[in-house]
C-alpha cells in the first residue's frame, strides 16, 4: 500500500472535523475497552498468561531461523509449499505464478494485513485475476474503490450502517436495507457465488505452528473456512515472525488474542489448518502454498525494536489509544494505525516517510498496559523519535528551543535569571486575567485552549525570600 | 529522615505554591526537607523528545543535587517516573553510573505515595470543605501505581466530598511536547477530559501532574467551566481557599 503517513497531521485535523466519523470513533469504548475488561477477568490469571506470552513469543524470536526451518519441513512433509518473500512485490509475483500455474482466474479472500501490505489486489487486477474479499469489512472497501482499512480487525470502524447501506444500494443495484441482518444477508447473497467459483482462496495467518506445519486462523464471520476449504488451491500470506514453537504455546496466545481484541474468550470460528486434502479426504485443498514474509521483519530480530516483533495483532493499543480514539486509522496513512502503527509504519515503510507517527503519542503508556504481549511501545516510540534525533530528521526550530532549555537548564544562574523574567513577561500578557487566550510563543496549544498564567514569581524567589529574613535573624 | 523537595520545572515557574504546599506536607509528616537550590529540571522534555545526550545531563546533575538525601520527592508522577523508571536507562555503559541512578531511582518518590507509604503521614495538616473528582495521571498512574494513595489521603479530611468522574484514568491529552505539536488532536482528548470533570458536578478537579493541571485548567476555561482545578498537595495543606463553606 502506498504509504501516505507524511501528511497525518494534515488528515487528522480533517478527522476532527468530520462529525460523523467522530459518531463513530466514539462507540470504541462499549465496543472494545469495556468488553475486553470484561473478558479479561474471566482468566484466572491474566497477568501470569501475559508473561508467559511474552515469554514464549521472545523465546521463539531469539532463534526464529530455526523454528521457520522447522515449519517449513513439517509443513511441507504434510504436502504444502512454503515460499520465502523478501518484501511486497515479492509476494504479488508469487502469487501471481501460483495463480497462473493453476489457471486461476479468481480468488475469495479472507483477511490478511500482509496483502494489504503488498497491495495485493490492485497487482492481482493487473494480472487479470479477479480478486473477492470476502470478510464483511474488506469486502465493503473493496467495493468502495478499494477504500484502505482504518482498523486491523474491524477495517470499516470508521463507518455506519447508513453508510454501508448506500453503498449496498448503489453497488448491488438493490432497494436499500436499514437493518444490519438484512445488510449482512445481501452480502452473502452477493458473496455465495463467488465462493462457489473461485479456484484459488488466500488467507493470513493468526499463527503458524511449527512442530505440525499448521496455520492458525481468528475469524467471527466463517468466510475464512470457505476461502480456505472449498477451492482447489488455498496460498497462506503472513510474516515470519508469526511461527511459534507447538500447539501448547497456540492454546497460551488464544487465551489471549480474542479476549484482547474483541472481548470475545473465544472467537466465532478457530481453524487450525494443516496441509493438504489427503486421499479419501473430502474437504481440503488439492495444493496449498505457505508465502512467508519478511518486510522488514528479519532486521528487526535482535535489534532495539526486536520487541515490535512479539505482536499478534489484535488491535488493543489503538483501541485503547486516546489519539487512535480521536482521529481513526486513516489518519496514520498506512496498515496499521494506532501505537502499533506508529512503530511499525516507519520501521517496515522508511522512517523519512512517518516523520510524525512517533511523536503522536502522549505517551499515556494505555497501549503499554493493555498490549496482551507486553510490548513495551511508549519506549520504543522514544526509541524511534532518538532516532529521529540522530538522523537530523528533526525541523530546525524543534532542535533550537530544546537545546536553548537544556542549555538553561543545566545552568543554574541563566536559570534563575531567563525564568524570572520569563514568567514576568507570561504574567504581563495575562493582564491580571487568570489564563491567556493566545500565546504566540506556543500557537498550537492556544489554538484549542487557554494557557493558565503563571502566578509571577517563580519558587526559587519566593524560597529564597522566605529564607532570607531566618537566616537575618539568626546572625 | 532528609527529604529532598524536587520542586519541578513547571511547579516553579507556573504554580510555585504547590511547592510550597508540599514542603508544608513534608514538614507534617515530620521530615527535614531540604530544598536543593540549584535544581531545575529533571530533563524529560529531553527524553521523550529523543534527545539523550541532554537528557544525561540534566539527569547527572539531579544526581549530582540529590544524591546525598534518604528521600527525594517531587509534587508530580511524571517528573517522579522520569526518575524512577528512566535515569538508570539513561545512565548507559558510563562507570558507576547506573548503580547511582539506581540508588537515586529507588528513593525517589510522588508526594501522595511518599506520605502514604514512606513517611506515613498520620493527621493531613489542611482542611477543605466541598465536593472534588480526582483525575489520574497517565506517567503516575500506570508507571508508578498512583491511584489509591491520593484518595486515601483526602478520605482522611471530612470536608471532602469525592465524586469520581467517568473515565477518571483517561489521559488529559497533554503529553507534554505532543500538546505543542498537535494541538488539536491535544485539545480534542482534554474536551473529552473536561466533559466528563464537568458531568462529575464537583467544585474542583483535583490531579497530582502540573502538565494535567495546565491542559486541564485552559480547556475548562475555554469552554466556559467554572471548575476549579487544584493540586492534590494544595488541597492535602489547606492552601486551596476553601477551607470552610
Amino acid at each position: 500500500m502506498q504509504v501516505r503517513s507524511m501528511h497525518f497531521k494534515a488528515r487528522a485535523g480533517e478527522k476532527l472535523a468530520d462529525a460523523k466519523l467522530q459518531v463513530n470513533l466514539g462507540r470504541s469504548k462499549s465496543k472494545f475497552v469495556d468488553k475486553r475488561a470484561h473478558a479479561i477477568l474471566d482468566l484466572e490469571d491474566f497477568e501470569a498468561t501475559r508473561e508467559a506470552a511474552r515469554q514464549l513469543r521472545d523465546l521463539t524470536l531469539k532463534d526464529l531461523d530455526l523454528w521457520l526451518e522447522r515449519f517449513e519441513q513439517e509443513a511441507t512433509r504434510r504436502g504444502a509449499t512454503v515460499l520465502w518473500a523478501r518484501d511486497g512485490a515479492e509476494v504479488c509475483q508469487l502469487v501471481i505464478d501460483i495463480g497462473r500455474r493453476h489457471g486461476v482466474s479468481k480468488v475469495t479472500k479472507s483477511k490478511s494485513m500482509l496483502s494489504e501490505e503488498a497491495g495485493l489486489n490492485q497487482a492481482l487486477e493487473a494480472a487479470g485475476i479477479q480478486p473477492v474479499e470476502t470478510d464483511l469489512g474488506e469486502y465493503i472497501l473493496q467495493i468502495n474503490d478499494n477504500e484502505p482499512p482504518s482498523h486491523i480487525i474491524a477495517p470499516v470502524f470508521h463507518k455506519s450502517k447508513e453508510d454501508v447501506s448506500a453503498l449496498f444500494a448503489r453497488t448491488h443495484h438493490l432497494p436499500p436495507k436499514t437493518d444490519i441482518q438484512e445488510l449482512t444477508r445481501e452480502a452473502r447473497e452477493v458473496l455465495r457465488p463467488h465462493f462457489l467459483s473461485a479456484e484459488m482462496g488466500i488467507s493470513g495467518g493468526n499463527f503458524l505452528v511449527a512442530e505440525t506445519g499448521s496455520v492458525a486462523l481468528v475469524t467471527n464471520e466463517g468466510n475464512g473456512r470457505m476461502v480456505t476449504t472449498m477451492p482447489g488451491v488455498h496460498v497462506v500470506i503472513t510474516g515470519i515472525e508469526k511461527v511459534i514453537p507447538t500447539l501448547e504455546d497456540l492454546a497460551t496466545l488464544m487465551r489471549l488474542l480474542p479476549r484482547s481484541a474483541t472481548g470475545q474468550s473465544i472467537s466465532n470460528y478457530f481453524s487450525l489448518l494443516t496441509g493438504t486434502a489427503r486421499s479419501g479426504e473430502t474437504d481440503g485443498p488439492a495444493h496449498m502454498y505457505f508465502i512467508l514474509v519478511d518486510g522488514g521483519r528479519a532486521a528487526m530480530v535482535g535489534g532495539e525494536f526486536a520487541e515490535m516483533l512479539r505482536c499478534i495483532r489484535c488491535g488493543a493499543c489503538m483501541n485503547h489509544c486516546p489519539v487512535y480514539q480521536a482521529v481513526g486509522g486513516h489518519a496514520y496513512g498506512w496498515v496499521y494505525p494506532g501505537p502499533m502503527g506508529s512503530v511499525l509504519t516507519p520501521l517496515f515503510a522508511g522512517m523519512e516517510n512517518a516523520i510524525d507517527l512517533p511523536h503522536a503519542a502522549t505517551l499515556c503508556n494505555q497501549c503499554g498496559v493493555v498490549c496482551p504481549v507486553k510490548i513495551p511501545l511508549p519506549d520504543l516510540l522514544r526509541r524511534l523519535r532518538e532516532k529521529q534525533v540522530e538522523r537530523h530528521l528533526r525541523p530546525w526550530s524543534e532542535r533550537l528551543a530544546l537545546n536553548i532549555w537544556s542549555w538553561v537548564a543545566q545552568r543554574p544562574a541563566w536559570y534563575a535569571l531567563a525564568t524570572k523574567f520569563g514568567v514576568r513577561y507570561l504574567n504581563w500578557l495575562a493582564g491580571g486575567q487568570a489564563s491567556i487566550p493566545v500565546l504566540g510563543l506556543a500557537p498550537e496549544w492556544t489554538r484549542g485552549r487557554d494557557f493558565p498564567a503563571p502566578e509571577g514569581k517563580t519558587f526559587r524567589e519566593l524560597y529564597a525570600a522566605r529564607r532570607a529574613p531566618r537566616r537575618e535573624a539568626s546572625r | 529522615m532528609r527529604v529532598g523537595l524536587f520542586v519541578t520545572c513547571l511547579v516553579d515557574l507556573m504554580r510555585p505554591r504547590i511547592g510550597f504546599s508540599a514542603l508544608k506536607l513534608l514538614e507534617a509528616a515530620g521530615c527535614e526537607v531540604v530544598v536543593p537550590a540549584t535544581q531545575t529540571c529533571c530533563g524529560q522534555p529531553a527524553y521523550n523528545s529523543g534527545d539523550r545526550p541532554n537528557a544525561l545531563a540534566l539527569a547527572k546533575k539531579v544526581l549530582a543535587e540529590f544524591e546525598d538525601c534518604d528521600y527525594v520527592v517531587a509534587p508530580s508522577g511524571s517528573c517522579a517516573a522520569t526518575i524512577r523508571s528512566h535515569y538508570v536507562d539513561l545512565a548507559g555503559e558510563e562507570a558507576g553510573l547506573a548503580e547511582r541512578m539506581a540508588k537515586l531511582a529507588a528513593k525517589t518518590f510522588e508526594l501522595t505515595d511518599f506520605l502514604v507509604n514512606v513517611a506515613k503521614l498520620e493527621q493531613v495538616p489542611g482542611k477543605y470543605a466541598g465536593s472534588i473528582t480526582y483525575h489520574d495521571s497517565c506517567a503516575g498512574l500506570r508507571q508508578l501505581g498512583i491511584k489509591a494513595q491520593p484518595r486515601a489521603l483526602l478520605a482522611q479530611m471530612p470536608g471532602v466530598q469525592l465524586r469520581e468522574m467517568s473515565g477518571a484514568e483517561d489521559c488529559c491529552g497533554f503529553g507534554g511536547s505532543f500538546a505543542l505539536k498537535f494541538g488539536e488532536i491535544s485539545a480534542a482528548i482534554a474536551e473529552k477530559k473536561c466533559r466528563g470533570i464537568a458531568a462529575a458536578e464537583a467544585d474542583a478537579v483535583v490531579l497530582g501532574d502540573l502538565g494535567c493541571m495546565l491542559n486541564i485548567e485552559g480547556k475548562l476555561r475555554r469552554m466556559g467551566v467554572a471548575t476549579r482545578v487544584l493540586h492534590v498537595a494544595e488541597v492535602l495543606a489547606g492552601d486551596a481557599g476553601q477551607e470552610e463553606r
